[in-house]
């Protein structure tokens, strides 16, 4: 027994590990919310289809693995690009076209895009879980309180890395400055002569990006089925809320805390329930402070 | 139409659907219209707070599964008379309802806001299903088959078909008569005022907050309503069923597509979207395929092209061509 | 009637009603002016019970309603109308008037027939079965009126509904406000238009950077010195009476 254990009735190893793992998660969460903090922060569009986007570059992933045989970190460029591509004629030709007007309508309209999606998947691809197989599923290294896997450290440092780069190219370049200048005045960016409809499709080509390249680390060590998503976009939801709509910050500093929400969430309330954690974030961030962590003033 | 052949029209409808039965035998025919009607319910509880309301849910399936939860638990653990079971099972979706209004609305979320928390609710309330002990987890909970004949009624089971239609029709008359009161009453006007303009409302002597209020335990019953009948019918209830997301996107996709807002919308909602799903449905199996998910995909489609194109609905479009009629009259 | 006491109000650090007070007796017409940005919207706001004051009470008919919410100082009388228009754009005219007229009726008959009433007397009977989304801006500030007045106010905050009409409109509307005057309703308005201060009001105030500056009747107020300054600038009252003298 250790002073953990008196606290909690759990030993500090125990919950520790459960930290470690949930700081590997939420890497990949806030890549996730990353792509779907962007495409609020520059077209004001919350993307219900966020996480039905990320099953489908899931199943990108585990085609490649299944038909070509390429390793799923391996398939990461191709799936990005393809995410990339997919994202931006989503926004310039189907969610631009038909949102108009209040916001919760454009909610509506990504909710039917993410239900014509999640439909198509079960269609084609059945309701059966898919897993690959890759030959360093269980290779890691023993660090005392826990068993890292490979897989979950190339998830945190890879996701860690897209985060800076997405960064860096929002700072430096000119692509970057023209998207930032469209999400902080619109009609000025339209005066100035930047394209916000190119522009609005480029972000989301973006964020749909962030989800595909986190498809690609979450492959190995998810089950991929159609509903996935609605798990995903929930957690993503949780992480830019609690975050601050918008946020770049946020977003990373969410992820992690939601991550290891789940994680030690997991460890006390048991495995089923313990899922409930994000939720209820989710609804306390959402009444007591809707701005987020890091958000601006709302409305 | 005058106030009288409209009530004529609506009395000949309400006949011709109690004299279904003697027309529509087949099973596959009654079970068609039956969950048609039961969409129309549960797309009404919806309606009357995001349709007159303006407040858009993405979590009714919380009230659905609560109402339907209620009604199981109370039958297979405490072995009450299904009958007795109606009052509490409506009862705990108002009291859900009230707890989710009174959070929501008095911290003042709106619009998208509003949507996501019903969402965050919903999914609580299906992890907490999945892993209590009286809900039976995430197995779900079965109610005891009852087909003695004798005893149809008092346990609210029917062998055939008919039965379920009249009770579902007796809740599409309650839904329909609920919104027609809507639209008839001072606290319609004022639900209408406050989705219209919140603040306009306040100045013009509204309380918001009590409005909505009693929109939400209005629309909570009679989606709760909606879960009673769904665990007499299918004596079955789980955490997925009942406060995953199909019930949530079906409540909402119903009276968006025969428009929000209005009286007869979501059934027309309804019978579009069945009429669509069986046709879906009967081509695939014709075709040979029998994968799930096609008649979903339609769903998601017609919700995108009618809030592209048709943002009223149906019922939009019936008035728009109605309307020329209408202005003559007052010439 | 109406007693405002020393109502402060901030947003953030932005001061931007700072102790003004007045007061509207019974059966006046009593209008508030000022530059633009000096506060009045915002002063009404406060009495109306949308915004919070952090300083100073509001005395209506005797009580204090400074804490109340909008709704329940409708009810009691005193109603407001918005300097932009917030119609129920999906109502007919009728509709949008008879959810005034509920604030006194529980019939959803007789609130249409108050509706239909009020639209008379408000001359918007030809519009009456029109969405209030089709109204013209004329049109809008009538409505404006129109429910608010449905209500059955003993005291109206009008916020400038003469703003962006054309000569004959301001005319029409001028008349509607002295009949609903003579009705018994009494009234405290904000207006830009002067030409309608100057032949409704009995009593003016001036607002300027969030205080009261002056009162008076509005003729006296249209050539005070301290009102010219706050319109015009620092000095201009000096200017226009050195100009006056060369004239």
């Amino acid at each position: 027994m250790d002073a953990c254990a008196n606290l909690t009735g759990h030993g500090c190893g125990i919950i520790l590990a459960s930290i470690i793992n949930g700081t590997m998660t939420g890497a990949v969460y806030a890549l996730v919310a990353l792509g779907l903090t962007l495409i609020y922060g520059v077209l004001h569009i919350i993307n219900f289809a966020h996480g039905t986007l990320l099953m489908l570059a899931m199943y990108g992933v585990f085609f490649l693995n299944q038909i070509v045989g390429v390793d799923p970190y391996m398939a990461m460029p191709v799936i990005l690009v393809a995410a990339f591509l997919f994202g931006y004629g989503l926004q310039r030709y189907v969610i631009g076209k038909t949102s108009h007007g209040r916001d919760e309508i454009t909610l509506l309209v990504t909710l039917g895009v993410s239900i014509v999606i999640e439909n198509l998947a079960l269609f084609f691809f059945t309701a059966n879980e898919r897993n690959i197989r890759v030959p360093y599923e269980l290779a890691g290294i023993d660090l005392g309180v826990t068993y890292l896997l490979v897989t979950q450290m190339a998830a945190f440092g890879a996701a860690l890395l897209i985060t800076a780069t997405l960064w860096m190219f929002m700072s430096a370049s000119d692509t970057g400055r023209a998207i930032r200048a469209v999400a902080k005045e619109r009609q000025g960016a339209r005066l100035v002569g930047i394209n916000v409809e190119h522009i609005f499709a480029l972000s989301f080509g973006i964020g749909t990006a962030c989800v595909g390249a986190a498809a690609a680390l979450l492959a190995p060590r998810f089950a991929i089925s159609p509903r996935i998503g609605y798990t995903f976009v929930l957690i993503a939801f949780t992480v830019v809320v609690l975050g601050g709509m918008g946020s770049f910050v946020g977003a990373l500093v969410g992820g992690f805390i939601i991550g290891i929400a789940e994680s030690v969430g997991g460890l006390f309330l048991g495995e089923s329930l313990g899922q409930i954690t994000i939720s209820l974030i989710f609804i306390l961030i959402l009444l007591l402070r809707p701005s987020g962590l890091f958000g601006e003033k709302l409305r | 139409m005058r106030a009288g052949q409209r009530t004529a029209v609506a009395l000949g409808a309400l006949a011709a659907m109690l004299a279904m039965p003697l027309v529509v035998t087949s099973g596959f025919w009654m079970d068609f219209l039956i969950l048609t009607l039961f969409v129309g319910v549960l797309g009404q509880g919806w309606n009357i707070l995001g349709g007159y309301g303006g407040q858009l849910s993405f979590g009714h399936a919380v009230f659905f599964g609560t109402g339907a939860y209620v009604q199981a638990i109370l039958q297979t653990q405490y072995g009450w008379n299904p009958w007795l079971a109606i009052t509490p099972a409506v009862l705990a979706g108002v009291l859900v309802g009230a707890f989710i209004g009174y959070l929501s609305f008095r911290y003042g979320l709106r619009g998208s806001y509003f949507a996501l928390i019903t969402l965050a609710f919903a999914e609580a309330f299906r992890v907490l299903a999945t892993s209590i002990e009286i809900t039976e987890g995430g197995q779900g909970i079965y109610l005891r088959l009852n087909r003695d004949p004798d005893q149809a009624i008092t346990m609210l089971q029917f062998a055939s078909g008919v039965g379920y239609y009249y009770m579902i029709l007796a809740l599409t008359v309650v839904a329909l008569l609920v919104a027609w009161w809507i639209e008839h009453s001072r606290f319609g006007a004022q639900l209408m005022a406050v989705r219209e303009n919140e603040d306009a409302a306040e100045a013009l002597g509204i309380d918001a907050f009590a409005v909505k209020m009693r929109a939400i335990c209005i629309s909570a019953a009679l989606t709760a309503s909606a879960g009673v009948f769904y665990v007499q019918k299918f004596l079955l209830m789980d955490p997925f069923i009942a406060f995953g997301p199909g019930k949530s996107v079906e409540a909402l996709v119903a009276p968006i597509i025969g428009g929000m807002g209005t009286i007869f919308g979501p059934l027309l909602g309804s019978i579009v979207l069945h009429g669509v799903g069986e046709l879906t449905k009967a081509l695939t199996a014709a075709a040979g395929i029998d994968h799930p998910g096609l008649d979903l995909v339609i769903y998601g489609i017609l919700l995108v092209l009618m809030l592209a194109f048709l943002p009223s609905g149906l019922m939009g479009l019936l008035r728009r061509r109605a309307r020329p009629a209408r202005s003559a009259e007052h010439a | 009637m109406l007693e405002v006491r020393g109502i402060t109000k901030r947003f953030g650090g932005l001061t931007a009603v700072n102790g003004a007070g007045l007061t509207v007796p019974e059966g006046r017409i009593v209008s508030l002016i000022g530059p633009n940005g000096a506060g009045k919207t915002t002063l009404f706001a406060t009495i109306a019970g949308f915004l919070k004051p952090d300083g100073g009470s509001v005395m209506f008919k005797g009580s204090d309603i400074t804490a109340l919410a909008p709704h329940a100082i409708c009810r009691r009388g005193l109603v407001r109308t918005f300097q932009v228009v917030q119609p129920f754009a999906n109502l007919t005219v009728r509709e949008n008037i008879a959810v005034g007229a509920h604030a006194r009726l529980a019939s959803r008959r007789q609130a249409l027939d108050r509706a239909a009433e009020v639209a008379e007397r408000v001359g918007m009977m030809r519009q009456i079965d029109q969405p209030a989304a089709d109204l013209t801006v004329a049109g809008r500030k009538r409505l404006e009126l129109a429910r608010a007045l449905a209500t059955g106010p003993s005291l109206l905050l009008l916020d400038e509904v003469m703003a962006g009409l054309n000569a004959t409109e301001v005319e029409d509307i001028v008349r509607v406000v002295r009949g609903i005057r003579e009705s018994g309703v009494t009234i405290l308005l904000i207006e830009h238009v002067m030409q309608a201060v100057m032949s409704l009001s009995d009593h003016t105030y001036v607002l300027n950077n969030g205080a009261i500056i002056a009162d008076g009747p509005p003729r006296a107020m249209a050539e005070d010195p301290r009102v010219i300054e706050a319109y015009l600038g620092h000095g201009a009252s000096e200017r226009l009476a050195a100009g006056g003298k060369r004239a």
